[in-house]
C-alpha cells in the first residue's frame, strides 16, 4: 500500500500506454464488428456489447484507485456515483421511446403509465433533451458526492468507518430505487430503450460508434487521472494518504484534498455508468447492491491498486474471467471470486501490476511510520 | 331444571330462526330423511329440544357425517363397521343398496353449531360456557337473545356472566333499530365501549353511522367508537414497540461480536454475517441429529444448539484468524476486502452443502405462540430473543470484566503496545477475540433461526444493519452497542406505520450516515490522546 512515496518521480508511463490500447482495441472491435457476417474476423453484438460493458466496469475500477489507491479513501459504495450516472442516461433513453413503448403514451415511459400516473414528475423535465440529460450524468453524483464527502470529510471520518458509511449510502439507495413511487420504474428499472440521438441503438454501426465513444472516455479518463496524481496536486493527495495527520500539520488542507479528487471521482463513475447502460439495455437498482461496490474494489486490488493501468487490467480480467465462469461452471464462481479476494490481499498486495515492479521492502524511505506502525492504532 | 330450561330455550330458537316443521312430521327424527334442507334444519331443532339420548347420538352422527337415511324414512348411524338404528339405537344390519349420506351444507351447519353453542352454554364446567358465550359474541343472531337472556337469569360465576353481558350487548346493537328498544341500546353501547377491540368497534361503528338509529344512541356509538380507536392506536404503538425491541435485541446479539472484534483488532469482519448463518445451520443439524437419536429430547434441541452453535463458530473463528486475519494485521482494509471474500466462499459451501433453498428449522412448542397483555401480542419467540439477548450481554459483562481474558482484551483494546509490554501475549488475546465475536454471531444465528429464514443469504440481511449499529454505538463499550441496537431497531418500526417499511430503513441510514459526520467515532468512543483517536 505504501509503495510509492516519491511521486513525483514516477511519470505513470503505464498509463499512457493503457489508454492507447484500449482505444486501439476498442476501434479495432468496432472495425470488425461492421465486416460483413461471412468475414473470418466479423466481431459479434454479443462481444461488442460485452466489450463496451467492460470498458464500463473498467472506469468504474478506475474512478475506485483514484480514491483508493491515491487518497486512501477504501470506499465501499462507489456504485451508487455508477448507477446514479447510468439512471440519469437511463431516462433520457426512455423519452427517446417516445410513443413507441407499449402502452403508447408520447409523454410519459410505460411504467408511469402502468402506474396511471398522469404527468412527468418534476425530475424529469428536460431529460428528453441530451444536453440536460448529460449534465445530469455529472451533476447529480457529483452533487451527491460533494455533500456527503463534505461531511465526512470535515469531520474526518475516516477509515473502516467511512467505507461502512459509503456502503450504507449505496445499500440506502439501493432501496430507494427499488420502490416504485420513487419514479424510477422500481424492481424493473429502466429498460426496452430504442435510440439514442434518433440512431437505432441495435445497429451495428451505432453500437460499434458507442464502443468507440467508451474506448474514447475511458482512454480520455486514464489521462485524466494521470495528469492529476502526477501533479503536485497528486503529490498532496499521496501525502494525505500516507500521513494525514502530518499534512495537516504542515499547513495543507486534507478534508479539501480528499473533497476534490471524491468528487472528480464520482464523475469518472457517472460517466461509466451512462456508457454502460446504452450498451448493456437496462438499469435498475441492482447495480447499487453494495456487493457491486465491492467487486468493483477487488478490480482495482487484483490489477494493483494506485496504478490507475492497474485497475483497468483488473477490471477486465476478473469481468472476463466472470463471463466465462459464470456460463461453464456457474456454482464455482463465488468461490473464485472468494478465493480471490482472499488470495489477492494476502498474496497480491500490489496486484499484477506489482509483479513486475516488485516493492524494496527495506527502503526506509518508503514506509513512512504513522502506516506501519504495527496493529494498534485505531484505522 | 337446567335440561327444561334448554328445552324451552330451543324452542324459541326454532320459532325465532323462523324454520316451521314440515306438515308431513311423523317424528322429531323423520326431517333428516327428507332431501329438504328446510326439514333437516327443523328436524335438528327438535331433536336437540328432544333431549333424549338417541337424538343427542342422531346429531353427532350427523356431524360426524356418520347418519344415512335409507328407503322409507328408515335412519341409520353407520360408522366404520358398527350399523344401528338411528331412532332406537339397536345395533342390526345396514341395507347393502339405497344408503344415502343426509346431506349438511351450509345453513346446517350453522344451524348445528348454533344447537351446540346452546348446549355448551348449559355445560357444566365455567370454561366451556365462556367459549360459548364468546361464539356467541362474534354471532350477532337475533335467534339466540332468548337463549341468553335465559343463561344470564342463571348464570353465577361473575366471569362467565360478564361474557354473557358483552355477547348479548353485541347482539341487541346487531339488530336493527326498533322502537322502544333505545334504552336497551344505549345500555348495550356502552357495555360494548368498555369491552373495546376492533369487533366492537365495527358494531358501534354502523350503530353510529345508522340513520334511522336514536340520536343519542348514535351519539353515544360515537363517542365510544373514538375512544376505542384511541385505545387501538396506543396499543398498536405499543406493539410496533415491542416489534422493535425485538428487532433490537436481534441486532444486539449480531452486533457485539462485531464490535469486539472490531474493538480489539480494529478489524471489521464482513464474514459475520456468514458465521449467524452457520449458527442457524448447526441448529438445524442438532434439531436434525437429535430427532434421529433421542427422540425424547427433541423439544429441547434448540438449548442443546445454543452451546454447540457457539463452540463451532468460536472454533471456526479462530481458525479463520489463525489462518487468515493474523497475516494481515495493520491494513484493516484489506482486512475487511479478504473477510468479504470468506463471506463468500462460506456461502458458497453451504449452498452447496445445503442446496440454495430455505431450511426448516424447527420452533418447538414451548417457544410457538403467544400471550395477549391487553391489546398487546407478544409471540413466545420473539420473548425469549429479548431474553436471550439480555443474557448473552449480561454474560457477555460478565467475562469482560471479571475473567483474566477479559481483562486482557479490555487492556489491548485500549492500548495494544502498552498491553504487549506487560506481558499480555496480544496474538492469543486476538485470536481468542476473533472467535468470541464468530460464537456470538453463532449464538446470534440460532436465534434468528426462530424468526427467519434460514437460507444461505441469511447473513446478508443482517450485516449491514449490524454494520450500523457498531459504527453508530462505538466501539468503546457493550453499553453503546445496546443503546445503538434499541435506537435502531425501535426507530425504524416505530417509523414504519407512518412512512412504510422501506422509507423507515431508508431514514434510519440516512439519520446515522448524518450522525456519524456528528460523532466520527459513535455515541461511546473511546477517548484517548492520540491524534487518531
Amino acid at each position: 500500500m505504501n509503495a510509492f512515496s516519491c511521486q513525483s518521480a514516477r511519470s505513470f508511463k503505464s498509463v499512457v500506454w493503457t489508454a492507447g490500447l484500449v482505444l486501439l482495441a476498442a476501434i479495432v472491435l468496432a472495425v470488425a464488428s461492421l465486416l460483413p457476417e461471412s468475414s473470418p474476423l466479423h466481431a459479434s453484438a454479443f462481444v461488442v456489447s460485452l466489450a463496451g460493458k467492460y470498458l464500463a466496469y473498467a472506469m468504474l475500477a478506475l474512478s475506485v484507485d483514484l480514491v483508493w489507491g491515491f487518497a486512501g479513501i477504501l470506499t465501499l459504495g462507489h456504485a451508487a456515483f455508477f448507477g446514479l450516472g447510468g439512471y440519469a442516461m437511463g431516462m433520457y433513453l426512455m423519452r427517446e421511446i417516445g410513443a413507441r413503448g407499449a402502452y403508447g403514451d408520447a409523454n410519459l415511459p410505460d411504467f408511469m403509465v402502468f402506474l396511471s400516473w398522469k404527468s412527468l414528475p418534476w425530475y424529469w423535465c428536460g431529460t428528453d433533451h441530451f444536453a440536460w440529460a448529460m449534465m445530469l450524468v455529472l451533476v447529480v453524483p457529483a452533487l451527491l458526492a460533494g455533500v456527503f464527502g463534505w461531511l465526512a470529510f470535515r469531520s474526518r471520518v475516516s477509515g473502516v468507518y467511512l467505507s461502512i458509511i459509503t456502503q450504507a449510502l449505496t445499500y440506502a439507495l439501493m432501496l430507494a430505487f427499488f420502490q416504485n413511487g420513487f419514479g424510477f420504474g422500481g424492481n424493473n428499472g429502466l429498460t426496452d430503450f430504442k435510440d439514442i440521438l434518433g440512431a437505432d441503438l441495435h445497429a451495428p454501426a451505432t453500437r460499434a460508434a458507442l464502443l468507440v465513444a467508451t474506448g474514447v472516455a475511458l482512454a480520455a479518463a486514464l489521462l485524466a487521472a494521470r495528469f492529476i496524481v502526477g501533479s503536485r496536486f497528486g503529490n498532496l493527495l499521496v501525502a494525505v494518504r500516507d500521513a494525514e495527520n502530518r499534512t495537516r500539520f504542515l499547513g495543507y488542507r486534507p478534508d479539501q484534498v480528499k473533497l476534490l479528487v471524491w468528487v472528480f471521482s464520482a464523475m469518472l463513475a457517472a460517466v461509466g455508468g451512462a456508457l454502460y447502460v446504452t450498451q448493456v439495455g437496462i438499469i435498475n437498482p441492482g447495480e447499487f447492491a453494495p456487493a457491486n461496490s465491492i467487486e468493483s474494489v477487488i478490480w482495482v486490488a487484483v490489477g494493483g491498486r494506485g496504478t490507475l493501468s492497474g485497475a483497468v487490467l483488473g477490471a477486465i480480467l476478473v469481468n472476463f474471467g466472470k463471463t466465462l465462469f459464470t456460463a461453464w461452471l456457474p456454482e464455482f464462481w463465488l468461490y473464485g471470486l472468494g478465493l480471490l479476494f482472499i488470495g489477492t490481499t494476502l498474496f497480491l498486495p500490489n496486484g499484477i501490476m506489482g509483479l513486475w515492479r516488485p516493492t524494496k521492502k527495506n527502503d526506509p524511505e518508503e514506509i513512512t511510520p504513522e502506516v506501519s506502525a504495527p496493529e494498534g492504532e485505531h484505522p | 331444571m337446567r335440561k327444561l330450561g334448554l328445552a324451552c330455550l330451543l324452542a324459541a330458537l326454532c320459532l325465532g330462526g323462523g324454520l316451521g316443521g314440515s306438515s308431513a312430521r311423523a317424528d322429531d327424527f323423520s326431517g333428516l330423511a327428507s332431501p329438504q334442507f328446510e326439514d333437516v334444519s327443523a328436524s335438528i331443532t327438535a331433536l336437540a329440544a328432544n333431549g333424549s339420548a338417541q337424538a343427542d347420538a342422531a346429531l353427532q352422527a350427523l356431524e360426524a357425517h356418520h347418519l344415512f337415511s335409507g328407503a322409507d324414512g328408515a335412519l341409520f348411524i353407520h360408522a366404520g363397521e358398527v350399523c344401528q338404528n338411528a331412532r332406537t339405537g339397536e345395533a342390526t344390519t345396514c341395507p347393502e343398496e339405497g344408503l344415502k349420506p343426509v346431506r349438511v351444507n351450509n345453513r346446517i351447519r350453522k344451524v348445528l353449531a348454533g344447537v351446540q353453542a346452546v348446549r355448551e352454554l348449559s355445560a357444566p364446567q365455567p370454561e366451556e360456557r365462556i367459549k360459548a358465550a364468546e361464539t356467541f359474541y362474534t354471532r350477532h343472531d337475533a335467534a339466540l337473545l332468548p337463549a341468553l337472556d335465559n343463561a344470564l337469569s342463571s348464570e353465577k360465576v361473575p366471569a362467565v356472566r360478564e361474557k354473557l353481558m358483552q355477547a348479548h350487548a353485541a347482539t341487541v346493537l346487531a339488530q336493527p333499530p326498533a322502537e322502544g328498544a333505545q334504552a336497551a341500546r344505549l345500555k348495550a353501547v356502552g357495555f360494548l365501549a368498555e369491552v373495546g377491540g376492533l369487533e366492537a368497534r365495527g358494531l358501534l361503528a354502523g350503530v353510529a353511522a345508522n340513520v334511522g338509529e336514536a340520536p343519542d344512541v348514535r351519539h353515544a356509538a360515537q363517542s365510544a367508537v373514538s375512544r376505542i380507536d384511541w385505545h387501538l392506536r396506543v396499543w398498536s404503538v405499543l406493539q410496533n414497540a415491542f416489534y422493535g425491541l425485538s428487532y433490537g435485541s436481534v441486532l444486539l446479539l449480531a452486533a457485539t461480536g462485531l464490535a469486539i472484534t472490531f474493538g480489539v483488532m480494529g478489524v471489521i469482519n464482513m464474514a459475520h454475517g456468514e458465521m449467524m448463518m452457520i449458527g442457524a445451520y448447526v441448529t438445524w443439524l442438532v434439531q436434525q441429529g437429535i430427532k434421529m437419536t433421542v427422540p425424547a429430547l427433541e423439544p429441547f434441541a434448540i438449548l442443546i444448539a445454543i452451546p454447540v452453535a457457539f463452540v463451532v463458530c468460536g472454533g471456526i473463528g479462530v481458525v479463520i484468524e489463525r489462518s487468515l486475519i493474523r497475516f494481515l494485521y495493520g491494513r484493516p482494509l484489506e482486512t475487511l476486502l479478504a473477510t468479504w471474500g470468506l463471506s463468500l466462499v462460506l456461502q458458497q459451501v453451504i449452498r452447496s452443502l445445503f442446496g440454495p433453498t430455505n431450511i426448516a428449522v424447527q420452533t418447538p412448542a414451548w417457544l410457538s405462540g403467544s400471550i395477549a397483555l391487553g391489546g398487546l401480542d407478544i409471540t413466545l419467540n420473539r420473548l425469549a430473543i429479548l431474553v436471550f439477548a439480555g443474557l448473552v450481554l449480561g454474560g457477555l459483562m460478565l467475562v469482560l470484566r471479571r475473567t483474566p481474558l477479559g481483562l486482557q482484551m479490555r487492556a489491548v483494546t485500549q492500548n495494544r503496545r502498552m498491553a504487549a509490554l506487560m506481558g499480555i501475549r496480544t496474538p492469543k488475546v486476538d485470536a481468542l477475540a476473533f472467535g468470541l465475536g464468530a460464537g456470538l454471531a453463532g449464538l446470534a444465528g440460532v436465534a434468528v433461526s426462530q424468526i427467519d429464514n434460514v437460507s444461505p443469504n441469511l447473513g446478508q440481511s443482517y450485516i449491514i444493519d449490524s454494520f450500523m449499529v457498531v459504527v453508530f454505538g462505538g466501539v468503546g463499550n457493550l453499553w453503546g452497542t445496546l443503546a445503538a441496537a434499541m435506537a435502531l431497531g425501535m426507530g425504524g418500526k416505530v417509523l414504519e406505520p407512518t412512512i412504510g417499511a422501506v422509507s423507515a430503513k431508508i431514514a434510519i441510514l440516512v439519520l446515522v450516515i448524518a450522525y456519524i459526520q456528528r460523532h466520527p467515532r459513535g455515541m461511546f468512543p473511546v477517548r484517548g490522546r492520540g491524534i487518531e483517536s
